[in-house]
């Protein structure tokens, strides 16, 4: 561990509860919704104020390097998911489809398009037209998705280029050749970024406030992994697919900030009081679930509460790693003494953790269920959504054969309400739950050992 | 006497398209008893673009995987591949599961989309004996670095490929296929010279035969068939009848049925294409006498290319390039296709149906899937469409 590395991970400890800290009241949820009204508030007005703005992804945005710009964040995917949970989306979608666009695309998309077309008045307020937006090659929907603010807002789109896993067990070691290569050309494209930064806000590149974002990217990274780890413990104290969401939330729009950090640290500080008083987020937890995809937003409560009603918890979902843009591993520290490097660096090793989780879901997999202590994984097939789906029922054959674990796949949206069909979504949740008790997953399991993970500050 | 050598043309040309239709539509692998001399195998990638002339310096037929077309029965792929997956890919699933390309060495996809960079997965899942890769081509060709960071997966490829053939690959071998490929390449663009110039002579359905060929036999055999084409095309003597000009788009990927294309034939003269455009994708040739041949490929990658909706490239907006090749073919319309469930191909379809409408352009919009059968409906729409065209430039 480097120097700069080891200052990070010794903040974090120094910041992370103690057993006399004083306890003070803390509600994940409400906190969350109050940091994204306060920056959703804050957006409003970038415009007027004149201040840079930028369109990024949750996957693959260089958000270090473009905060040390003060650039304003746009996340659209964040945009159309709260349209979705706004019960908006459906407006949104028919608009662009009156537009012309395709019933087959992208939702997200098509919600973004619909609002645009309604001079980007969102439920939560105006959405500033960005300077400049940022998409990567994770996810394919992201590049075309810029194209059209190209042609919408007439602004340059930067397209950040992450090589994947280019083969099954594709084992790439910080530092080894292969990492070099890949590495270096993320940096070339970052100081190619750093140049159109420069030019579009007048500003020179500070490498010293890249270090300090990436110093408190670092503590966030830390108690995420944490706040992941204690999830691993029975009863589960959070449902990953649900109060997850919001974590993952804060982390992507306020990672390497202030609030972002001291967010992560309470989150923590309150997921591990809740693991000492034995406080699950389904009272008698019966069955540990993972899940995979993303959930259905314009259903979100229903969803949950369809297999909460039964006992079922999701300890893991893997939406959290790869919405992280790949970013929930201990060991994806920033070097701040080596910013641009490591930010490369980094970059190069998340990015294929993120997307290995989707087009290698298998090989992750196993490894998830292992240590999650997981009784079934249910997948989510998004019908508009190809980079969570296309694998899925492959993904699916492969782990109930190879792994004989119990899987359910239901199907349905991201946000378009016309996808979800509640009668025969529901069927197939009580269908496998009654599978599942079968097998003999009927009880409690209160106290049921979970293997513990490495890396832990406790 | 010209009009027996016209007929004696005409019979060669015949020849030569039966002989590309039947290599084109084969979606099989080539036993392994049965490749050409000098070959030990086959390679197969998946669309849009290959560096062929690696595979084939390995002495591996590169076989470029364009799904199952309309008459293959999915038997395995529907139950693991969801029905909103574009038809190629879970076409290109169902030949994996049935066992068709089960004689290749490797299979190759691209980072073209998200249902395409499945496909490694599915392979690994599912055949993991079989090299698969994803061949990691940057959608950032603009930053300063890119050509070598191509260089590097070209020279991971060519490593990978010399342990499975077992033997290195020279840079000799190298230099010798880009000089074959670019002969060939040479070619192609003079059958889409005849198209922009004397559509009448050759038409859409007829090239994209034998171009189509090309993705199945060697390259050796295809100058060969295209010089003997080519010849025979220049000696072809037809009236040129009255039909719109229009170019096509939106054949970059999945490959709409052979039948459509001829149903467009017979109302338009498709004065040019982006079908298969990976085949035509480096539109210079590739340095030959250079000192790196990998670094030779890479560059052109970047530097001597068309453009595609699956390739990100702030030189080449789509609406630029679309209106540049309507310019170029001296083309009065187009008709903007796009497969069923194909987001970047919808995507764009949309918005230069807009840059059509802005530039007050004549376009048709149709939607294809490879597994159509029927085209009655879209010969209606065609005809419709060209005598609207016809009363229009009259």
């Amino acid at each position: 561990m480097t120097t700069a590395i080891a200052e990070a991970v010794s903040d974090t400890r120094h910041t992370a509860p103690a057993s006399h800290a004083v306890w003070t009241p803390f509600n994940a949820h409400d906190e969350g919704q109050r940091l994204i009204k306060q920056w959703y508030t804050t957006l409003e007005t970038a415009n007027e104020r004149k201040e840079p703005v930028a369109n990024v992804f949750v996957m693959g945005n260089a958000i270090e390097i473009l905060r040390s710009f003060d650039f304003h964040m746009v996340f659209p995917e964040i945009n159309s998911l709260q349209s979705g949970v706004r019960k908006t989306s459906a407006e949104f979608i028919r608009i662009s489809e009156d537009y012309g666009m395709s019933p087959d695309v992208c939702s997200y998309v098509k919600a973004d398009v619909g609002m645009m077309l309604k001079e980007e008045e969102h439920p939560v307020g105006k959405i500033p037209k960005p300077d400049l937006s940022i998409s990567s090659n994770m996810c394919g929907t992201f590049i075309k998705w810029a194209e059209i603010w190209e042609r919408r807002h007439k602004m340059p789109s930067f397209v950040l280029d992450l090589p994947g896993q280019r083969t099954s067990n594709w084992a790439v070691r910080p530092g080894d050749a292969q990492h070099s290569t890949d590495s270096r050309w993320v940096e070339d494209q970052f100081k190619d970024l750093i140049a159109k930064c420069e030019k579009i806000t007048g500003k020179r590149f500070d490498i010293d406030r890249l270090a300090e974002i990436q110093g408190r990217v670092n503590q966030m990274v830390i108690h995420w992994n944490n706040v992941m780890e204690l999830n691993r413990v029975c009863p589960a104290p959070y449902n990953a697919m649900l109060d997850g969401l919001t974590y993952i939330g804060i982390m992507n729009v306020y990672r390497g900030t202030v609030e972002g950090v001291e967010f992560m640290r309470r989150l923590e500080e309150d997921i591990r009081a809740k693991v000492a008083r034995g406080e699950g987020r389904v009272p008698e937890e019966r069955f540990r679930l993972l899940f995979s995809g993303t959930p259905c937003y314009v259903s979100m409560r229903r969803l949950v509460e369809l297999f909460e009603t039964w006992g079922g918890v999701f300890a893991y979902s893997d939406y959290l790693t790869f919405a992280a843009g790949g970013m929930d591993a201990a060991e994806l520290l920033y070097d701040t003494s080596r910013p641009l490097e490591s930010l490369a660096e980094v970059t190069a090793l998340a990015a294929q953790r993120g997307l290995s989780n989707q087009f290698f879901a298998h090989e992750r997999m196993e490894k998830q269920i292992r240590d999650y202590g997981v009784d079934g994984v249910v997948f989510h097939g998004i019908k508009s959504c190809r980079f969570v789906s296309a694998g899925m029922a492959d993904t699916r054959d492969y782990i109930s054969k190879r792994l004989n674990i119990p899987t359910l796949y239901i199907e349905s949206d991201l946000i378009d309400p016309r996808y979800w069909a509640d009668a025969q979504i529901k069927n197939r949740v009580d269908a496998f739950f009654e599978a599942l008790q079968q097998r003999g997953g009927a009880g409690p399991l209160r106290g049921k050992e979970v293997p513990t993970g490495k890396g832990s500050l406790a | 006497m010209s009009a027996q050598i016209t007929l004696a043309h005409e019979a060669q040309l015949t020849a030569i398209l039966e002989r590309c239709h039947t290599a084109a539509l084969d979606a099989g692998i080539p036993d392994s008893n049965a490749l050409p001399e000098g070959f030990t195998g086959t390679l197969g990638h998946f669309p849009v673009y290959f560096p062929d002339e690696i595979a084939h310096a390995a002495g591996l037929l590169p076989v470029n995987i364009l799904g199952g077309g309309n008459k293959l029965e999915m038997k395995h792929a529907d139950s693991r591949m969801g029905s909103f997956i574009c038809s190629i890919c879970r076409s290109t699933t169902e030949l994996g599961l049935n066992g068709t390309l089960a004689g290749l060495t490797g299979f190759v996809t691209h980072p073209i989309c998200d249902a395409a960079k499945h496909l490694a997965g599915i392979w690994s899942r599912n055949l993991p004996d079989q090299m698969s890769e994803i061949l990691y081509l940057p959608q950032n060709p603009n930053t300063p670095g890119a050509v070598r960071y191509i260089a590097s997966e070209y020279q991971r490829l060519r490593a990978e490929l010399a342990r499975k053939v077992g033997h290195p690959i020279s840079d000799a071998a190298i230099r010798s296929s880009i000089r074959l490929y670019n002969k060939k390449r040479r070619l192609m663009r003079d059958l889409y010279e005849i198209r922009r110039e004397e559509p009448w002579k050759l038409s859409c359905s007829e090239s994209y035969m034998l171009v189509r060929a090309g993705t199945r036999i060697t390259c050796e055999e295809h100058i060969e068939l295209l010089e003997q084409a080519l010849d025979a095309i220049r000696h072809r003597h037809v009236a040129a009848q009255d039909k719109p000009r229009v170019i096509f788009v939106g054949g970059f990927c999945e490959q709409p049925p052979l039948e459509m294309l001829e149903a467009i034939d017979d109302a338009c003269f498709i004065v040019d294409d982006d079908l298969l455009i990976g085949q035509r994708w480096l539109n210079k040739d590739v340095p030959e006498d250079v000192g790196d041949p990998i670094w030779a490929l890479a560059e052109s990658y970047i530097e001597r290319s068309n453009a595609s909706p699956v390739q990100h490239d702030e030189r080449k907006p789509k609406s630029d390039y679309l209106m540049a090749m309507l310019r170029a073919a001296k083309a009065d319309a187009a008709i903007l296709t796009a497969a069923k469930f194909c987001e970047p191909g919808l995507d764009d379809q949309l918005f230069w149906s807009k840059d059509l409408d802005e530039a007050g352009v004549q376009y048709l919009v149709l939607e294809f899937e490879e597994k159509m059968t029927s085209f009655e409906q879209m010969s209606m729409q065609l005809e419709t469409f060209a005598e609207s065209l016809l009363f229009a430039l009259a």
